[in-house]
């Protein structure tokens, strides 16, 4: 348990934690199609925010600083914010399979994006991250309602994702064919799956907030997330206000969520494995649940975004596909893991 | 500090499930509650801990309704071992307990020297010490019901409600638990099953039927066998001890008349 350790190895870990997110940062600009020695990267960095004045060839400065190094970062702050999601449904819900894709909070996310995008909707007082946003809470209280109706019950909740995200789903195909021109409507598919490509430094100074007030908002409400351990009515004799952290950490995951959708599409299986992950290498208090979670979940996309770069030379896979492709060999794991467990 | 219960009436699910229930606990008593399934007993526990909320009447805790109070400051002084509780998180019989110091602890309060200190004690009054590292999912029934009641412990609020604390216990464990929480200096409330417990435990035992308290008073006063046969529908001997004690014996019921089985080879 993460507070039953003396301060100096909590600061200690803590700046471990920060050292690799910095390692991780830095691979993720010197990789590429063009490779680039990490010093480059480090100088980089130096000349652009301290203006160190290294000698380097513009055009390796230009790729690290304008594109990779933030596309790294928005990947880092996407992988952290999903994957704190995911501890959070998780949690809330009691249920080990919740993260926000499979809730269907992606897809409503997406499908608001598109009404913006495509549909026009809110006449251009809405933005795209707007969009996404009231998608997001639309699909969020269809979905709870749907499984408050079923019954509550572990798997209502599941099933009402499961139609809840085929609908939004089936309603942004239904969008994007009928309205948008052939050009646009590839453009959207990919961002779909999962795309990191367009990204660039504004997107990160959206990004990046959003990610470490969704930290700062989790790790205060550690010790609540503990006291859902066995269960709501459990949580509330304990002393917990269970509605008030009912709403605030249900807002503060669609906030994560429609804003990364927003920026880069709907990806899965980062909220839904990471956090497994995350339990069997530190174990279930929230304390030091979170921090690893968002720790590995920035992680696991920034590499996974190197992959999607590197993986066929000259093209770029989509992001969602790579994601997928590790994380549902990943969980398929962790279920059955849990067999033998439960 | 004083806790009681005034005209509550609660509905669940379209039926009226507690109606006009009062009841004034003393401090420092253990208060017995029985009544057969379904009496309303879980019900009642849970409004008295401010889980649910009462359609009319209030639960007043130093004479403000729990509404007043905070969850926290209500957490500090009630406890409540629920009837049920499970998780599937793989956590420890150490950290099942140490959740009860979530009361006292703030967001930013670190955990303490203090805090373990208490949840030793708690673990060792209920015997659970040399399972602390054990995790939840491999624990018996009985040992994950002495945890929850570590975990009641350690949260050290004057009043303990305990909802069916000997559930899954052997007699042993049955007896001594209700022992150590009748040691303890705190104000306790329990729903039990059996009257003998109730008998021998309880300061008061209040009565519950069909969401009503049909009785309440010291055990040799309740325990009467025309009310344990209008309450449970079982015919009892009372023998009482003359220093107030009072035992329960069950009689077997009369065999049934044969009718069921005629009907049923009639029916061939
Ligand atoms: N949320 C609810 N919705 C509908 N009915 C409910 C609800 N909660 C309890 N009930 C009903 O209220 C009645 C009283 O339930 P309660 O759990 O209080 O009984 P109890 O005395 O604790 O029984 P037991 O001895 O079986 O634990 C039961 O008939 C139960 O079915
Ligand atoms: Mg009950």
């Amino acid at each position: 348990m993460i507070s039953d350790r003396p301060i100096l190895l909590r600061t200690g870990a803590a700046f471990a934690a920060l050292l690799l997110l910095l390692f991780a940062l830095g691979v993720g600009a010197a990789v590429g199609e063009t490779a680039i020695p990490l010093d480059v990267v480090a100088k980089t960095v130096a000349n652009r925010l301290w203006h160190a004045g290294y000698p380097l060839e513009p055009i390796d400065e230009g790729i690290i600083w304008n594109y990779r190094l933030s596309r790294a970062m928005v990947a880092a702050c996407c992988g952290s914010a999903l994957a704190l999601c995911g501890v959070i449904l998780q949690s809330l819900l009691r249920n080990a399979l919740a993260d926000p894709y499979i809730l269907g909070i992606s897809a409503g996310a997406s499908t608001g994006a598109v009404s913006v995008a495509i549909l026009g909707i809110g006449a251009g007082a809405l933005t795209l991250p707007a969009g996404a946003f009231l998608g997001a809470l639309v699909a969020f209280g269809l979905v709870s309602a749907l499984a408050l109706r079923a019954g509550r019950g572990t798997s209502a909740i599941i099933l009402a994702g499961i139609a809840g995200s085929q609908l939004f789903n089936a309603l942004t195909s239904f969008i994007v064919t009928k309205a948008a021109s052939a050009e646009q409507a590839r453009g959207i598919m990919f961002w779909l799956l999962g795309n990191l490509s367009g990204v660039r430094w504004p997107d990160v100074w959206l990004a990046l907030p959003v990610a470490i007030l969704g930290l700062l908002v989790c790790l205060w409400h550690a010790r609540a997330l503990d006291a859902f351990t066995f269960g709501t009515e459990s949580a509330a004799s304990l002393g917990i206000p269970v509605r008030r952290v009912y709403v605030v950490l249900i807002a503060i995951s669609a906030l994560m969520t429609a804003t990364m959708v927003s920026i880069v599409g709907s990806i899965g299986f980062v909220g839904l494995v990471i956090p497994h992950a995350a339990r069997m290498v530190v174990g279930v208090r929230h304390g030091l649940l979170l921090p690893a979670s968002a720790l590995i979940g920035a992680i696991f996309m920034i590499a996974a975004d190197v992959l999607s770069r590197v993986i066929i030379p000259g093209q770029v896979l989509p992001i969602g596909v790579i994601t997928a492709l590790f994380g549902a060999p990943a969980f398929a794991l962790i279920l059955s893991q849990r067999r033998s467990v439960l | 500090m004083t806790l009681s219960a005034k005209n509550l009436h609660w509905s669940a699910g379209g039926a009226t499930i507690l109606s006009d229930v009062s009841l004034d606990v003393r401090p420092g008593e253990f208060l017995g509650i029985i009544g057969p399934n379904g009496s309303g007993k879980t019900s009642l526990m849970s409004l008295i801990s401010g889980i649910r909320k009462p359609q009319a009447g209030a639960v007043l805790l130093d004479g403000r309704p729990l509404s007043d109070h905070g969850r926290q400051a209500i957490a500090r002084r009630i406890a409540f071992v629920e009837q049920q509780a499970e998780t599937t998180e793989r956590i420890t019989a150490r950290q099942a307990v140490e959740l009860g110091r979530t009361p006292y602890l703030g967001a930013l309060t670190p955990w303490s020297r203090a805090d373990d200190a208490i949840v030793d004690r708690a673990l060792e009054e209920v015997d659970m010490a040399h399972f602390a590292g054990r995790l939840w999912h491999t624990l018996s029934g009985g040992e994950r019901q002495r945890l929850h009641i570590a975990r009641a412990l350690a949260q050290q609020s004057p009043t303990l409600l305990l909802d069916e604390p000997t559930n899954h216990l052997d007699i042993g464990h049955q007896i001594s638990l209700l022992q150590l929480v009748r040691e303890q200096e705190l104000t306790v409330v329990a729903a039990l099953h059996d009257l003998n417990h109730a008998a021998m435990f309880c300061d008061r035992i209040a009565v519950m039927q069909g969401g009503r308290i049909v009785a309440l008073g010291t055990p040799a006063k309740v325990l009467e066998p025309q009310r344990l046969l209008e309450v449970f529908g079982v015919t009892v001997d009372v023998e009482r001890d003359g220093a107030g004690g009072c035992f329960i014996r069950y009689r077997r019921p009369e065999p049934r008349p044969p009718r069921l089985k005629l009907v049923a080879s009639e029916g061939k």
